[in-house]
């Protein structure tokens, strides 16, 4: 079966492939968007986050024996923490100063996580197998199915929605958004607007290690895996503009799926095109396809 | 923008001109006497490198824009060059002169996207644009991929120095900082560096002035990419190399730390800055990644504790000082 001129075999396989990085696009995007609501601050370390989350979940399983499930859980947990702990020890003193230096700070943070990594494993990146309960695929006729593909995008899916659900639509998401607009205000309502900022970012912390962790066995487990993702995500995020949760998530998938399509019709611009797409956007729409004005 | 160590209280104080016609004339008598101490190479990489903190300051210090995409102007041009000299076979001046030609193509390309956002949403689009200037010089033909372009030949200035004398080499390399660096400085404190800051410091009110904002960003944005592609082109020549390194992110992040270190929107901060970093990568590169995780270390300590950067808190320094003397006086 052919559909212009390329096998639908390829073709499924890309569309799929697209999607899955749509889906680490998107989760990542929408933490970056969630943190910089909150905390006016572009997460440089995002990238390095879902790293670590990776490293966790490989040392996990490697020093400890602990399998891919538990690493589910356990590695956001523990990114989450170190996200805590950066924001109660660094980024709390520097919310009064300008954007930039935001940035800058985590800029710095990633350097060091990721240098760290490359001096304790290398850059070749090491192997981590699919957990055996998702070895296997489907053949859906058109195309097979790789089951743990399927679990990647079904799981970030769920992951997108309800991260969308708690916060537009939970009492705990409508203090968010509160102190989003207006921090002192809610602050002065009893809300212990601090402690909110921290959770925030260790939320969006151990949102990218989960991302981490589900990317573990399809990528290779290695240190320069979050700076790689970490620009394109920045590019989709200047796309879908940082001003809305579902922006980001609907650019997320999008984005990938674009990619895919690219690596089909004209493999060579694949690397390029959401930059490109990123660069068009800017000069029809500025602000961002649902970016609000600012 | 409340984070730049502002110069705007000194532009009209005659002691901060002199203690730069002293920093001038003992920058001076340093250059002439380095490379009978110090590896010449060593030294014209610091030179290049302080040029292209200058021009990557120029944007940031004076403009407030944080382009986190230099590399790719400093990277091209680096390129262009070495294509000009090597595959054209161009003189050195005219092969850095296509590559500063073709970052400032770049600039104005690249700019005009950018600063159609502010703050840090621009940052974010000048790294986006600079990584697909990466994966073009990954695939396409001319660069020689991972390997490079190797063995770009220094030539013939003018058609008649020979450049692969070190020594003509250096005062080569030390030339063109000069005119680079003098470029910046005339920039700087020129109208049109004043309009610069006020924007800066207040878009709207510069605006509302009448002073197309817009303008003034892209031209200091051209500028400062086509003095990072004067400095990239230069460095292809002195390690007769053009690499992706050149283009990777991680030089537009070194070149961010430079500044930084330095202290934004000084005239010598990012000459400091450079001479610093560049000696870091010289003596602790058998450490490996280490240097990585020093210059993240150096990032955080920097925003957290020494936001002005050296040169800044010397001009603190300075200026309390004097503040206080004419206090008692």
């Amino acid at each position: 079966m052919e559909i212009l001129g390329i096998s639908s075999q390829a073709l499924f396989g890309q569309v799929l492939i697209g999607f899955i990085n749509g889906a680490f696009y998107a989760m990542l995007s929408l933490g970056l968007a969630v943190i910089f609501g909150l905390l006016n601050i572009v997460n440089f370390a995002h990238g390095a986050q879902y790293m670590l989350g990776a490293f966790v979940t490989w040392m996990l399983l490697n020093y400890l024996g602990i399998n891919y499930w538990l690493a589910l859980v356990l590695a956001p947990v523990c990114v989450g923490l170190f996200g805590a702990m950066l924001e109660r020890t660094m980024l709390q003193r520097i919310y009064k100063l300008d954007h930039i230096y935001g940035l800058l700070l985590t800029f710095g943070v990633a350097l060091l996580l990721e240098g760290g990594f490359r001096q304790q494993f290398g850059v070749s990146g090491m192997p981590y197998a699919i957990p055996r309960e998702l070895q296997g695929g489907q053949n859906l006729g058109f195309m097979f199915l790789p089951n743990y593909r399927a679990w990647v995008i079904v799981a970030s899916v769920v992951v997108c929605a309800s991260t969308w659900f708690l916060i537009e639509k939970t009492r705990l998401g409508s203090y968010l958004r509160a102190a989003t607009e207006n921090p002192k205000l809610v602050q002065a309502f009893g809300v212990n607007v601090p402690m909110m900022i921290t959770l925030t970012y260790a939320f969006g912390a151990g949102l990218s290690a989960l991302a981490g962790v589900m990317a573990a066995p399809i990528y290779q487990v290695s240190p320069v895996m979050g700076s790689n993702i970490i620009i394109v995500v920045f590019a989709v995020v200047v796309i879908g503009g940082m001003g809305s949760i579902s922006g980001a998530i609907v650019s997320g998938f999008a984005l990938g799926l674009i990619e895919g399509l690219t690596k089909v019709f004209y493999p060579e611009a694949s690397s390029t095109v959401i930059f490109v797409v990123m660069a068009i956007v800017l000069l029809v729409k500025p602000a961002g396809l649902f970016g609000r004005t600012a | 923008m409340s984070f730049v160590v502002s110069e705007r209280k000194a532009a009209p104080n005659l002691g901060s001109t002199s203690l730069r016609v002293l920093a001038v004339v003992a920058a001076g008598v340093l250059l002439a006497a380095a490379p009978f101490f110090v590896y010449p190479i060593f030294l014209m990489k610091a030179l290049c490198f302080a040029l292209f903190a200058c021009a990557f300051n120029l944007l940031l210090g004076y403009g407030g824009l944080l382009s986190f995409g230099h590399a790719a102007y400093f990277g091209a041009a680096a390129y262009v060059c070495g294509y000009a000299a090597k595959t054209l076979g161009l003189t050195p001046e005219l092969s850095i002169l296509a590559g500063t030609a073709a970052s400032a193509l770049l600039g104005v390309g690249f700019g005009w996207l950018a600063i159609r956002r502010q703050g840090i949403y621009f940052s974010m689009i000048t790294l986006a644009l600079a990584q697909m200037v990466f994966f073009f010089c990954v695939q396409a033909p001319f660069t020689g991929g991972e390997d490079g372009m190797q063995a770009i030949p220094r030539g013939y200035l003018f058609g008649i120095i020979d450049l692969n004398n070190t020594l003509a080499m250096y005062v080569f390399v030390v030339a063109v900082f000069l005119i680079g660096f003098g470029i910046i400085w005339r920039t700087v404190d020129s109208p049109f560096g004043e309009v610069l800051r006020a924007i800066r410091d207040n878009e709207p009110r510069a605006i509302s002035l009448g002073y197309k904002a817009n303008r003034y960003k892209l031209l200091a944005f051209v500028l400062s990419a086509a003095l990072a592609g004067l400095a990239g082109s230069t460095k292809a020549l002195v390690f007769q190399l053009a690499s992706l390194t050149d283009v990777h992110w991680a030089m537009s992040g070194e070149v961010v730390l430079m500044t930084l270190i330095g202290g934004m929107g000084t005239i010598f901060g990012p000459v400091v800055g450079a001479v610093i970093v560049v000696a870091m990568q010289n003596y602790l590169a058998h450490l490996g990644s280490w240097v990585m995780m020093i210059q993240g270390a150096t990032f955080i300590a920097c925003v957290l504790l020494f936001r002005a950067g050296i040169v800044g808190t010397i001009i603190h320094y300075l200026r309390a000082r004097r503040g206080g003397s004419s206090g008692q006086a």
